[in-house]
């Protein structure tokens, strides 16, 4: 066996240029694309003027339209077409994601700018019992909504959950399918029908009328489940089957490698899950407005009369205020900017689970 | 304490499929027989079924008889958790819990079945369990660390040690050195020449260098066809095997002359 040092003439040396695969290519300079930002703005800058009135829109549209063809144009001269379409191609990718992101940033802006007027110590202490005009807060609502989630929350997630279990590691044939059908169905159930449903269930048991905030957490663990099942499922079915085995063979029982080795390796996954299909229905209006009502006063008992929550409080801020509306506007923006404050929360702590519970490689 | 196993007619079956046919073989106590075999030949299928891990996979089922301490593992009313209790498996792939610490993955076994013992009691088997699978002097410091956190030998051999610790009699081992590079494959190999004393082992393997190191019986394993169903050539004492084979097909594939 020769040795690659041998096999290996010295050819870099003795090769004629000629017969060389060319391998290097033109390439733009590493300011070209902001260069071509600038002369699109300047550009766009012309149709803008001329058009009446100055609209953001309107430029928006332009810079995008003059730096996709301009960079394409420069960079095809000079790097050819595979890196020209490259370059086209980002740009195009890079606006649809700021087309994506403009409603979020602005609902944001709105929603801070607008609600930061009454986000005070009153707001989150007092009700709107008795209340008329200016002052009053969303506790009641808050706590409402707290009530009704969480026991949305402690009804889901052991449905939820036992039904992913079932569906990955004993579900087979007809029934499994059946279930995963349902699921699916119930997954695009209108939220409103949720509360329909809940409102006409306590009708039927409790007699017309039985508005309270456990008909809620009804409505909403109905919206829940679905979500809960969806995800914990997908997570469940990431545990390598290697682990699953590898407790088999040391003699364990089925429920046990699932109690024991499954479910602890899924937990970040599915606490993740859980906490999202939280914040999914924290914001829902139109179920809790059927379902649990609304009311001004504080109200602890989800089994007794009507519970007012965040989204419904500022539904009705919102729709009918008194005179002057001002005060009644406020209380409504406030009231979305906490419930936006109370998912951003969840995320965080979702995130947090994960980064806790996620199995560790490194010590 | 080593146990000698009686395989009679054994078939195995994904469905309709047979995927193993007629296989009857003696396993002996505190030896390591090896099972070589050309890719899909049903060696792996086979190992599984000497401890029931193959019934895990829907629809496999198994003819015939494994017989161990005079009992047959297939017969019914035998539960299928109890056998592998006595009949531990290593993977090919390192596969130690990613949840849980180096000591906890030793310890699983035993916490899994529900045995209850003292503190003490659980760090003697750990750390016995741990050097009988060479691997005490590198981890004794960082029991605590996540085991999958150590480098792919030495996952296996933690592995290992987490497949002795609930103390099995048989050791089955499917490709244990497949994804290892030529220095762990020697620690485990040196592990095994250990093991023998104390366990029956059976090992799967590709590597006919391997089988002649460490084994003291070696079965060939060999396929008819696409779709036929695996089935053992010959098993006979190692030595015999790789000088003087009793068949044509078993010569033809440890020298390579084979297909």
């Amino acid at each position: 066996m020769s040795t690659p040092t041998e096999t290996r003439p010295a050819s870099a040396d003795t090769e004629p240029p000629r017969d060389r695969t060319r391998l290097v290519r033109g390439s733009l300079p590493r300011w070209a694309p902001w260069a071509t930002l600038g002369g699109s703005a300047l550009l766009a800058a012309v149709p803008t003027a001329v058009a009446t009135g100055f609209s953001l829109i309107f430029f928006a549209f332009c810079l995008a339209l003059c730096y996709v063809v301009g960079i394409f144009l420069w960079s095809r001269s000079v790097e050819g077409a595979r890196k020209a379409a490259d370059r086209a191609f980002t740009a195009v990718v890079t606006s649809a994601f700021a087309l994506a992101l403009t409603p979020l940033v602005s609902v944001v802006i709105t929603v801070v700018s607008k609600g930061v007027q009454r986000f005070d110590t009153e707001f989150f202490t007092y009700s709107m019992r008795g209340v008329v005009g200016a002052g009053g807060g969303a506790y009641h609502a808050i706590v409402g909504t707290l009530v009704t989630s969480g026991l949305a929350t402690l009804m889901s997630v052991p449905i939820g959950l036992c039904t992913a279990i079932y569906l990955v590691e004993y579900g087979r044939g007809r029934l499994a399918r059946g279930i995963t059908f349902f699921v699916d169905v119930m997954t695009g159930i209108p939220s409103i029908v949720a509360g329909l449903f809940a409102y006409a269930l306590f009708t039927l048991v409790f007699g017309p009328g039985t508005v309270n905030g456990f008909s809620g957490a009804i409505a909403l663990s109905v919206l829940m489940i679905p979500i809960v099942v969806r995800s914990s499922e997908e997570m469940i079915k990431i545990v390598p089957d290697d682990l699953r085995e590898a407790a088999f063979a040391l003699g364990t029982p089925k429920w046990k490698v699932i109690l024991r080795v499954v479910l602890p390796t899924a937990v970040a996954g599915i606490s993740t899950g859980v906490t999202l299909a939280v914040a999914r229905v924290v914001g829902e209006t139109a179920p809790l407005l059927i379902a649990a009502g609304t009311t001004a006063s504080t109200n602890f008992n989800p089994f007794s009369g009507q519970m007012a929550t965040l989204s419904v409080f500022s539904y009705y801020e919102y729709a009918s205020p008194g005179v002057p509306p001002e005060p009644y506007l406020e209380r409504a923006w406030t009231a979305a900017l906490t419930l936006m404050a109370i998912v951003m929360v969840l995320n965080l702590v979702a995130r947090s689970f994960s980064l806790l519970f996620a199995p560790k490689t490194r010590s | 304490m080593a146990k000698h196993i009686e395989v009679r007619d054994l078939n195995i079956y994904y469905g309709s499929f047979r995927a193993v046919r007629d296989v009857s073989m003696t396993i002996h106590p505190c030896a390591i027989t090896a099972l070589i075999g050309p890719s899909g030949c049903g060696k792996s299928t086979y190992l599984r079924a000497l401890n029931r891990m193959h019934e895990l996979v829907p629809a496999a089922r198994v003819e015939g008889e494994v017989v161990m301490d005079d009992q047959d593992l297939y017969a019914p009313g035998m539960d299928p958790v109890e056998v592998r209790k006595h009949v531990g498996m290593v993977f090919q792939r390192p596969n130690p819990f990613p949840t849980m610490s180096v000591y906890d993955n030793v310890a699983a076994g035993l916490r899994l079945n529900h045995r209850r013992m003292r503190k003490s009691e659980m760090d003697d088997i750990v750390e016995e369990s741990l050097r009988g699978a060479n691997l005490w002097e590198e981890v004794k410091d960082r029991l605590d660390k996540p085991g999958s956190g150590l480098s792919g030998g030495q996952q296996q051999r933690l592995c290992i040690a987490r497949a002795i610790a609930v103390k099995p009699d048989v050791l089955l081992m499917d490709e244990p050195c497949s994804a290892l590079d030529p220095i762990s494959t020697h620690a485990i190999e040196d592990l095994m020449a250990g093991l023998k004393e104390n366990y029956t082992i059976v090992i799967v393997t590709h590597n006919m260098q391997q089988a002649a190191r460490v084994s003291n019986y070696t079965g060939f394993f060999n396929i008819g066809g696409t779709g036929e169903p695996g089935e053992l050539v010959e098993i006979d004492e190692t030595p015999k095997i790789f000088s003087t084979p009793a068949h044509t097909s078993t010569e033809e594939y440890i020298s390579g002359r084979f297909g």
